[in-house]
């Protein structure tokens, strides 16, 4: 799952100035790599800007992932049938993949996984904003699935193709997997559609929440949007915020209708002249407070990783501890 | 030949209960990589749990589903050992809130998959074919279970000052729990009667030997016995247990001509 | 709010597949371990969850750790029934279009 489009700046950012001037002989080697839109690999010549960039972006990625497991992970317990219980923990524990595949990638960029949390559980860091919305009924786990993963595919099938390999090869991973956790969300509504009144009202009650901040999550407009001109003479970002939103709706509309569900736009019409959709107007003061902390679940959110991360000290020491002593046996056994 | 449907619930509501538990950790594991290996561990639990369900209802007939099964009984009808329903915390009432502790969790998980790999082992001979072939699944994935939770047993007991006082903390408060393990139940007796069930006491010295090497290994001692043995499997519970089964099925029962 | 320092001293170590009997490992990325034999359980956990593997290696810098082929079983088989994890156990009405 993920995301907004991840050039939501951030503390990190700030230092993060593109200093113009001689180019190196590997800068020039690096340019024209990026130009012939080949691949970037850890070991290779990057300028510190471009790698402060993509730590920045790909943490924001992972943190999304791990943030994003708690609002469906809240209807783990309490899920109707045995069969979609399953199916919610695959796809959660999936979330925590995720966010490992993508750590994993940041950290061939020489950050570890200690700072990156660090970053997370200060406050510094930023993660996806969808998730700092509640989960009210269980439609919300096929609408996270549907509308949330359906969003976060049309943002990341083009990172597969982004110019730092470690990256595009874990958003590859991470694509074939989503598409499983958008159909699972989508089947389980249309069960529900089929289902009593009650199970119709709580699909239309998710839709309704979700619809406008499943269309903030690809980011600012264009016109607002900083650091996408030089994401994208980078190569780590492909498709720009406004383009992918309007792919988004294009896709989604024919959805709703074969559910059966309204979307919550009166605004929505098809524009035969530009051949897509025509949309209404995205709340952005909403979303930006959202992103600063101030939406209903951040604090709660952010604590709940905080504990899971404070109380799980002892237990990381404890194998670290047993690790150690193992080592010191084996020395001795060796003398 | 086929079971006696109150064996398939006593297995099934063990695998239910304990799925649900560990599930309880899905976002707030002590290291991510933690948070994906119990997902495994509850998603085998909850699998096994359908497969029993199903061949219970199967046997039970009428309108009998794998959920009607495990979303509409109370908990004085669940057969699930005691053990399984507490929470992941030390004695403390069910209404008292505490947080989680990951030694109770492992220590619980490696209890009772000590158990089950040899239960699965030796239903591998069940006259009923279809316990059988379920036996056959579940033993593979119990053997990671008890892989998995004996590796952290280990290290609990064996790493640093608090971790061992936690680990032994919970080895005293869950050791008496799994007394409940030696008794015959009436469905047990049942099924051992018919050849398809399996008589669990004949399993006991085998599973003291592995408990006690697992814990002398993690430098952890075994507490004496004495008093009160559990009877969840004749549906005589802790007061955790309609707690459990009071998130698990309140929405299933809110609405209960729904499919979903 | 306070933070516990993270994950300290618990060395990367990177994880490599074989998805399949006659094909090399597969390097698929990396996680962190207290040592290699967590390593191995954990990669297990982390990166086989659809029957992606039959063999991992786990590689903490220099040394290379396999597992047991003898663990097969225990190890993948669990994987073969959780057929929801894979997309197409999902029927979609074909006017939704590719999904």
């Amino acid at each position: 799952m993920y995301t907004q489009a991840m050039d939501i700046p951030d503390e990190s950012g700030k230092k993060l100035a593109v200093v113009p001037g001689a180019a190196s002989e590997q800068e020039a080697a690096f340019e024209a790599r990026i130009a012939a839109d080949g691949r970037i690999e850890p070991q290779d010549w990057m300028p510190e800007a471009y790698r402060k960039t993509l730590v920045r972006q790909i943490s924001q990625h992972a943190h999304s992932e791990i943030v994003g497991m708690l609002p469906e992970g809240n209807w783990i317990s309490r899920a109707p049938s045995l069969k979609r219980k399953a199916i919610l923990i695959a796809k959660v524990q999936d979330e925590g993949g995720h966010g490992l595949y993508l750590y994993s990638a940041a950290e061939t960029l020489g950050t570890g996984r200690d700072e990156m949390l660090a970053g997370l559980h200060s406050g510094k860091a930023k993660y996806s904003s969808i998730f700092n919305y509640p989960t009210l009924n269980w439609a919300d786990v096929g609408v996270i699935g549907w509308l949330v993963d359906g969003a976060a595919i049309m943002n990341q099938i083009p990172l597969c193709r982004c110019s730092y390999g470690p990256y595009a090869r874990a958003m590859i991973r991470v694509c074939k997997e989503e598409s499983f956790h958008q159909r699972q969300g989508y089947e389980a509504l249309l069960v529900m559609m089929k289902g009593t009144d009650e199970q119709r009202a709580m699909v239309q009650d998710a839709v309704n929440r979700y619809w406008w901040k499943c269309l903030a999550m690809f980011g600012p407009p264009d016109a607002d949007s900083p650091h996408s001109a030089q994401g994208m003479r980078w190569g780590i970002k492909r498709i720009s915020n406004d383009e992918l939103r309007q792919k988004f709706i294009d896709a989604t509309v024919p959805q709703a209708k074969v559910l059966g569900v309204t979307l919550p736009d009166p605004d929505l019409k098809w524009n035969e002249e530009r051949g897509h959709y025509d949309y209404g107007q995205i709340d952005w003061a909403e979303f930006w407070n959202t992103v600063e902390g101030n939406g209903p679940c951040n604090k709660e959110r952010l604590a709940t990783r905080v504990k899971a991360h404070n109380d799980g000290q002892w237990v990381r020491d404890a194998a670290l501890a047993y690790a150690r002593k193992q080592k010191e046996r084996q020395v001795k056994e060796a003398a | 030949m086929s079971t006696p449907i109150d064996y398939l619930l006593h297995l099934a509501d063990n695998a239910v209960v304990l799925g649900q538990r560990n599930a309880e950790w899905c976002g707030h594991g002590p290291i991510l990589e933690e948070d994906l290996a119990l997902a495994n561990v509850s998603l085998d639990l909850i699998g096994q749990a359908r497969l029993l369900y199903q061949r219970a209802a199967e046997l039970k007939g009428g309108d009998a589903t794998e959920d009607k099964l495990a979303y509409f009984r109370d908990a004085h009808e669940f057969r699930n050992y005691t053990l399984l329903e507490l929470p992941h915390h030390g004695p403390l009432v069910g209404y008292a809130a505490a947080d989680r502790d990951y030694a109770t969790t492992i220590v619980r998980n490696f209890l009772y998959s000590t158990l089950m790999v040899l239960v699965w082992d030796k239903l591998l001979q069940s006259k009923d074919a279809s316990l059988a072939a379920i036996a056959a699944k579940s033993l593979k994935e119990t053997s990671y279970h008890l892989h998995h939770s004996r590796d952290w047993l280990v290290r609990l007991g064996d790493g640093t000052e608090e971790s061992h006082a936690r680990a032994q903390a919970a080895v005293n408060h869950l050791m008496p729990y799994t007394e409940e393990f030696w008794t015959t139940s009436p469905a047990e007796g049942a099924a051992v009667a018919a050849g398809v069930g399996i008589d669990v006491w004949a399993l006991r010295p085998e599973w003291d030997a592995m408990v006690n090497e697992a814990l002398e290994e993690a430098t952890l001692t075994r507490p004496n016995f004495h008093g009160y043995v559990t009877e969840g499997k004749v549906g005589l519970h802790s007061e955790h247990l309609s707690y459990l089964l009071g998130e698990m099925q309140g929405l299933a029962r809110a609405h209960p001509n729904a499919t979903w | 709010m306070s933070t516990a320092p993270a994950l300290k001293d618990w060395p990367l170590w990177e994880v490599f597949v074989r998805s399949k009997q006659g094909l090399e490992h597969k390097h698929c990325g990396s996680l962190h371990a207290a040592d290699a034999a967590q390593a191995l359980h954990m990669a297990r956990d982390v990166y086989t969850r659809r029957q992606e593997g039959v063999s991992i290696w786990v590689v903490p810098s220099a040394s290379i750790t396999a597992s047991n082929p003898d663990d097969k079983g225990e190890l993948f088989d669990p994987a073969a029934d959780k057929i929801y994890r894979h997309p197409t156990f999902y029927e979609i009405p074909e006017e939704v279009g590719h999904m």
